[in-house]
Formats: structure tokens, C-alpha cells, sequence
């Protein structure tokens, strides 16, 4: 089982996601510069949260076309777990790898704090270990986080349980009272159609030790160890 | 030399609250009868070519592959002869 986490300039919850995975989870990962061009054997690659670029011109717009990203969109279209957290759901979204967009928080406002996410759909990769519609504490920490995608691409997120999170209520109640950002339906992640691709606005590594408040992100990167080992 | 502006805003059916904001920042100074008031983007371009249809195919695919998001946002440009 081993992990990559890209780093993009500007990235910078690389180093989070590279410690729990590598002390808090004891599996090999290793970095990956964004000027490489090829991945090798790697089963599950993460693309961190930060400011990749400096959010020049859209958030993602341009990490998009670092050069490792050929390698990765081509490791997504054969199957291979890739897990995009905050900027680096908003650079699934810019590569087309997940359908939709990321609009400014509705309130304009920078955004940092704990939030409550529904988990909606257990049989991903990414989620296998959660109790059906299991209520997550996972911190966000975005300006663009408001997800938004045309009635018809809603329609077929619904349709293909695409929605893997809705932000809600400490007990679980999905509404707009618990909508952080303005997101589309409360959306806080999606997957793609095959099922091997997540972005999540929430950071799972910032919640992955008591110390910090929540170790529910743990429950994301043990679902993945999980469904590589049954895999292999 | 030609000088390309390209304009980019939300689109119509996009909610846009950095514009809403002003609208009411300008009636809280007294403008009133404000109709909607959207933001946008523009992106100046200096191209040393003076084939206008060249360079209008080239702009038209900047801003679909990289400078605008077709799924929320609209373009549009002018091209003028500079010195």
C-alpha cells in the first residue's frame, strides 16, 4: 500500500496528509514534486489543500496543468484511487477528473472551523469503514467552497450517489442553517461515476488524533488502506 | 501589435454576492435606482501579430481551455491595433 501526496507550490497541507499517513498510519507514502511526469507504483495518490499557485485566476485553474497532472488523470481513468482535499477537490474539479465548480463562499468570508458531514454513500473506497449516514467532525478552511453544478449535473450526482458528504447539524439534519459556504445541496464531497475518485472541502488529516479535537478523518485514509488490501 | 481585452463574468444563472454587496454599498452612498450590479475579471493581452482572425482563434482557445470556466463563468474580448 503505498501513498503519493503531490505537492503543488503553494500547497500546503502536504506535509499533514504525509504524517498521518506515514506516523499516524505506519503506511509508506512518499511526496510528488508537481514537475514530475510519471507515477510509479503507487496505489493511492492525495492531492493536498492550500493555495496551490497562489489561487491565481481560479482556484485549481492552474495546478491543473502542472505537469504530473497528465499522469494522474490517466491514473484516475484506470481505476486508481485519488483523494483531492479542499485545493486539491478544487483541482479535480478544474481537470474535469469531478464534475462541477467551486464559487466564493456565499458570505465572502474565509471560513475555518469544525463542521458536521453526513456521510451518505458507504460503499466507496473512501468511506467503507462508516456506519451508514455516520455524522463526521471535520474542520473546513476555505474562501471557495461553494459547490455549484448546473440542475442537471445535480440530477445525476443524486442519481449515481455521487454525494459522498453533506455538510449538516451535529445530529445530522441537512439544511441551510448547517451550510457553511452556500454549496449546492449542502454538498461538502463527491465521488466520480466509477467510484475511484473523491474531493472532499473538509480536512480529514487536521482530524485524524484525539489531540486535535476529532479522529474521524482517520476513518477516510483506513477506508482506503482497506479497500487496496482487499483489492490486492 | 494588437491588444486583446478579455472580459470574464459569472454567468447569468450564477448567484454573485461580490456584486450584490456593492449594489448595496453604493445605495448605503446615496445611488439609488441600481438595477443588478455583477463583478467580473478582465485580462489585458498584448499579441505581436497583426492577423486579427489568428489571433481571435488563439484567444477563443485560451479562454476555453484556461482563462474562463465554461460551467460558471461567460468570456468575451475585443481586439484593438496598438502601437
Amino acid at each position: 500500500m503505498r501513498f503519493g501526496v503531490v505537492v503543488f507550490p503553494g500547497s500546503n497541507c502536504d506535509q499533514d496528509c504525509f504524517y498521518v499517513v506515514n506516523d499516524v498510519l505506519k503506511q509508506p507514502v512518499r511526496y510528488i514534486w508537481h514537475k514530475d511526469t510519471k507515477l510509479d507504483n503507487f496505489d493511492c495518490i492525495i492531492l493536498p489543500g492550500g493555495f496551490s499557485y497562489g489561487d491565481y485566476l481560479r482556484t485549481g485553474a492552474i495546478a491543473r496543468f502542472s505537469p504530473i497532472m497528465n499522469s494522474i488523470i490517466d491514473f484516475a481513468q484506470k481505476g486508481g484511487i485519488v483523494i483531492g482535499i479542499c485545493n486539491g477537490f478544487q483541482i479535480l474539479l478544474e481537470s474535469g477528473l469531478l464534475p462541477g465548480a467551486m464559487l466564493r463562499n456565499t458570505t465572502l468570508h474565509f471560513i475555518c472551523k469544525y463542521v458536521y458531514i453526513k456521510t451518505e454513500n458507504t460503499k466507496t473506497p473512501f468511506t467503507n469503514l462508516c456506519k451508514k449516514n455516520q455524522i463526521l467532525k471535520i474542520p473546513i478552511a476555505h474562501n471557495e467552497g461553494n459547490y455549484y453544478t448546473d440542475e442537471a449535473g445535480l440530477k445525476n450526482l443524486d442519481k449515481n450517489r455521487q454525494i459522498a458528504f453533506h455538510y449538516c447539524s451535529a445530529d445530522g439534519e441537512v439544511n441551510k442553517e448547517h451550510n457553511p459556504n452556500g454549496a449546492l445541496a449542502n454538498i461538502a464531497g463527491i465521488i466520480n461515476k466509477q467510484g475511484n475518485v473523491l474531493g472532499m472541502m473538509p480536512h480529514p488529516e487536521r482530524s485524524s488524533e484525539k489531540e486535535l479535537g476529532s479522529e474521524d478523518g482517520l476513518l477516510i485514509f483506513k477506508s482506503i488502506i482497506k479497500w487496496i488490501g482487499n483489492k490486492s | 501589435m494588437l491588444e486583446v481585452k478579455i472580459y470574464i463574468t459569472l454567468k447569468k444563472t450564477v448567484a454573485d454576492p461580490q456584486g450584490l454587496t456593492i449594489k448595496h454599498a453604493l445605495e448605503s452612498l446615496g445611488y439609488h435606482n441600481l438595477g443588478e450590479v455583477r463583478i467580473g475579471k478582465l485580462i489585458s493581452m498584448k499579441v505581436n501579430s497583426r492577423d486579427r482572425k489568428e489571433v481571435g482563434q488563439r484567444i477563443e482557445e485560451m479562454c476555453q481551455k484556461l482563462l474562463a470556466n465554461p460551467i460558471i463563468e461567460d468570456y468575451t474580448f475585443q481586439i484593438e491595433e496598438v502601437k
